[in-house]
């Protein structure tokens, strides 16, 4: 695995990105080389230079800081938006798949009609519903990734379902719910790992723009969406405003991409 | 070895690169085809038999490297040769029978065109001529309305009709060597008789050398001029088909010799099991109140009695929607305690929806089922779930009803786990009795089934089985999936087992060779019904139906 790794340069790059993502949000204060609350009312709207990394922004702020301390939030919200998908998704399959007959047929095609909706709509009809905030951002992107995960999750336990081993189990005398968890769960939940590796980019990007259109964290919060939008007027004037921490979501949502891949079995 | 010799392998070595690093699988095998004569290679999986077969045309699997030798065909060095002239001498000179009918023909093309496509391509027939031809052929191979068969797709054929479809690939172009790589191990034994016989009159007629791949030494006995016994990548022994079985030289051909269920015909004899005082309190953890000791002499009582047990499915065809098709077609028997009820038949007999509904695994539709005097046909929930500590099934293929993801010692610890018997520590040591009662060794607890033989998983699923001390242990085709020796060791083990702990058997396989060795009564089946039933002396010593009659003769080594 590990040799398998390090023989492809590309990924070698994406996982040192990922990395470092994950350690700007463990510990910012060990990048970020100013507060990223407080300004310098005379340093505003300065170009990046050795001393503001991406220049600052009309408050006086130095944006690398702020960049590097949105860390948390947006991969965060993004983390907590997989894991609100994965678990509904993933429960949702298991039982449909696993009930089967006029009960996966129904929740089947609920789950057809939810995959029908674009899911930024529908994340942006359960922000409106529960409120602005990082955690609604995260729930309404999550329920939009739920429907794929049902899917994925119920495709693989109709086949374990008939797998020889869980008919054995059931003519040894173990009970349903063992079953569900002993068997069908655990050999089902590869190619689930698999999509949720994936979704994580997915997420990231999401989440950056409910936040760049006003739905997540309230200013004066740094968030990698937020960066972007605040960074919109300026655009003739201050591009890196907008541009910087454009960059940054992008290049992480490919390095997780890259790295999902590999986790997927991709070569 | 004959200077007439149309091929000559001498020194053949073969290396598979795993992780870097080459491994032999051929250790220098030299051996002779003469003209016209049937050669078997026998040998258990992993003894370099199919790997020697694949060589000779230079066609090793992946990762696969031939590091050594000369297969001299008709004077020419074939593993000199250019791969472009080798191309004419593959399929033209050279045919090639191959293990799986199933995987081996293109889904996408009619046959009659995939034997036109090896005419055209090697003989330069037109077009027409070639699908003329091809229609001949399989005429020849003994396909019934050779020109409708020839329009159909290989879905619409059965296993055994592609296996011959195969083999007039394999002699469309008059061939002078055919290679033929386990050519009926996917296949029943009835089907298999009629497709080596195939086999073998086409040599004869176009006197064909065929170079015959198989790990049964009984179709060896039957087929073959020459036989060679292969193992660990060596040929250990080589000569006369009749002089091999009847003196072998090696200890493993004497071995295979013993194992091989078409040349024995008698019931094995059980071996004791040695359990110590200590492993036999572990060892029946999951027993409950039930004591392991053989049944007595006379006097046994039926543990199992089946009356008139029918079972319909729906099938969907064409355009006539729904039409029903009856798998078992009220049959009715008893499996006496202690002792061993078989049942044989073909595929599609019905014969594992019986045993899979007397273990109510599935629903009956009609007939009754008692169990040790009690009727269990409509068990439901909890009273059903109580039934399986004493009723235990072993599958055809213990890769499948091994979940890959568990270790060898939860796999044998579920039962109990399920049922709430024991502590951990416990459990562990039962696991531990029971793999040493099914003579695996104990190290091998902690690996997953990916890391252990076929044998091995077989074993383990025993194991599984006898972990609650069940009284009826339900066998459906429990050694098909193994090679002989093992299934020899496999069968031993159930009968020592059987005498040991008095469990009684309801068993199922296609093959009466491995039946015979195991049963005290036989139930033939055909097409849902019963056919005959009665001891296992009288159905092998004096079969009353023609059908019977077909099976035994279809077991192979029945020749000699």
């Amino acid at each position: 695995m590990i040799r398998r790794v390090l023989s492809r340069p590309g990924m070698i790059v994406a996982a040192l990105i990922v990395f470092v993502a994950v350690a700007l949000m463990l510990a910012p204060n060990l990048f970020a080389t100013y507060d990223p609350l407080t300004g310098e009312a005379g340093d505003r709207l300065l170009p990046p230079s050795p001393e503001h990394w991406f220049g600052t922004d009309h408050l006086g702020r130095d944006l690398y800081s702020r960049v590097v301390h949105g860390a948390f939030l947006s991969l965060a919200t993004a983390g907590l938006a997989v894991l609100v998908g994965v678990v509904i998704g993933a429960l949702v399959g298991l039982l449909s798949g696993f009930i089967g007959g006029a009960v996966d047929f129904v929740t089947m095609r609920v789950v057809d009609v939810v995959i029908a909706v674009p899911s930024v709509l529908l994340s942006l009809i359960v922000v409106a519903g529960l409120g602005f905030g990082p955690v609604s951002v995260a729930i309404g992107v999550g329920l939009g990734a739920a429907g794929s995960f049902a899917r994925v999750t119920r495709s693989q336990v109709v086949r374990v379902r008939n797998a020889e081993y869980v008919e054995a189990a059931r003519t040894l005398g173990v009970r349903w719910p063992a079953i569900l968890t002993r068997h069908v769960f655990p050999n089902s939940a590869r190619p689930v790992i698999a999509l949720a590796a994936l979704e994580i980019g997915t997420a990231v990007l999401a989440v950056s723009a409910l936040s760049f259109l006003g739905f997540g964290a309230p200013p004066p919060a740094p968030e990698w969406g937020a960066l972007v939008s605040a960074g919109r007027d300026y655009l003739a004037t201050a591009w890196w405003l907008s541009v910087l921490p454009g960059a940054v979501i992008l290049i992480v949502v490919l390095a997780v991409n890259r790295l999902a891949r590999a986790i997927g079995g991709e070569k | 070895m004959t200077t007439d010799a149309l091929l000559q392998v001498r020194g053949l070595e073969v290396a598979y690169l795993d992780r870097g690093v080459a491994r032999p699988a051929l250790h220098g095998v030299d051996f002779d085809v003469p003209r016209g004569a049937v050669v078997a290679i026998v040998g258990e999986s992993g003894s370099g038999k199919s790997t020697t077969a694949q060589a000779l045309v230079r066609q090793v699997a992946e990762g696969g490297k031939i590091t050594g030798g000369s297969v001299v065909f008709d004077g020419r060095d074939l593993l000199q040769l250019p791969e472009r002239s080798l191309r004419q001498v593959r399929g033209a000179r050279i045919g090639f029978v191959p293990q799986d009918p199933g995987s081996s023909l293109n889904p996408l093309m009619k046959v009659g065109e995939q034997i036109a496509e090896a005419l055209r391509l090697h003989t330069g027939l037109s077009r027409r001529d070639a699908a003329s031809r091809a229609v001949e052929i399989l005429d020849e191979v003994g396909i019934s309305d050779a020109g409708v068969r020839a329009e159909q797709y290989p879905h619409e054929l059965s296993g055994g009709m592609r296996q011959r479809v195969l083999i007039g690939i394999a002699w469309s172009c008059g061939p002078e060597l055919v290679i033929a790589d386990e050519p009926t191990s996917a296949l029943d034994v009835t089907v298999q008789r009629h497709v080596l016989d195939r086999i073998e009159s086409l040599a004869r007629n176009r006197g064909t050398s065929v170079l015959l791949v198989t790990h049964d030494l009984a179709v060896a006995a039957d087929r073959a001029d020459l036989i060679l016994v292969m193992q660990h990548g060596r040929v250990v022994e080589h000569g006369r088909a009749s002089e091999v079985l009847a003196n072998p030289q090696h200890e493993y051909t004497r071995s295979l010799v013993e194992s091989a269920p078409g040349l024995h015909s008698e019931r094995m004899t059980p071996h004791p099991i040695e359990v110590g005082e200590d492993e036999s309190r572990a060892l029946t953890l999951g027993f409950g109140d039930r004591r392991l000791a053989p049944v007595a002499g006379a006097a046994r009582d039926d543990i199992l009695v089946v009356e008139n047990l029918t079972k319909t499915f729906s099938v969907r065809g064409g355009l006539e929607g729904k039409n029903t098709f009856t798998a078992v077609d009220a049959v009715s028997f008893r499996v006496e305690r202690g002792t061993t009820f078989s049942i044989v038949g073909e595929s599609g007999s019905g014969k594992t929806t019986t045993a899979r509904m007397a273990a109510r695994i599935v629903e009956s539709d009609s007939g009754s089922i008692r169990f040790d005097g009690t009727d269990i046909t409509s068990l439901r929930g909890d009273a059903l779930r109580q039934l399986r500590r004493r009723i235990q099934v072993v599958y055809q293929n213990p890769f499948g009803s091994l979940d890959p993801m568990m270790t060898v010692e939860k796999i044998v610890a579920e039962p109990l786990a399920a049922f709430r018997i024991g502590s951990r520590a416990e459990r562990r040591d039962a696991v531990h009795a029971l793999l040493d009662a099914v003579r695996l060794k104990p190290e091998l607890a902690s690996r997953r089934p990916a890391q252990l033989s076929g044998g091995q998983r077989q074993r383990v699923a025993i194991a599984r089985a006898l972990t609650l001390g069940p009284e009826l242990l339900v066998l459906d085709e429990p050694v098909s999936a193994l090679d002989v020796s093992v299934q020899e060791q496999i069968l031993q083990l159930l009968v020592d087992l059987q005498h040991e702990f008095g469990l009684s058997y309801l068993f199922i396989s296609h093959d009466l060779g491995v039946i015979r060795q195991i049963s005290d009564s036989i139930a033939v089946m055909r097409t849902g019904r019963i056919v005959e039933q009665g001891s296992a002396a009288s159905i092998i010593g004096s079969p009353a139906d023609d059908y019977t009659r077909e099976l035994l003769e279809a077991i192979p080594g029945a020749r000699r």
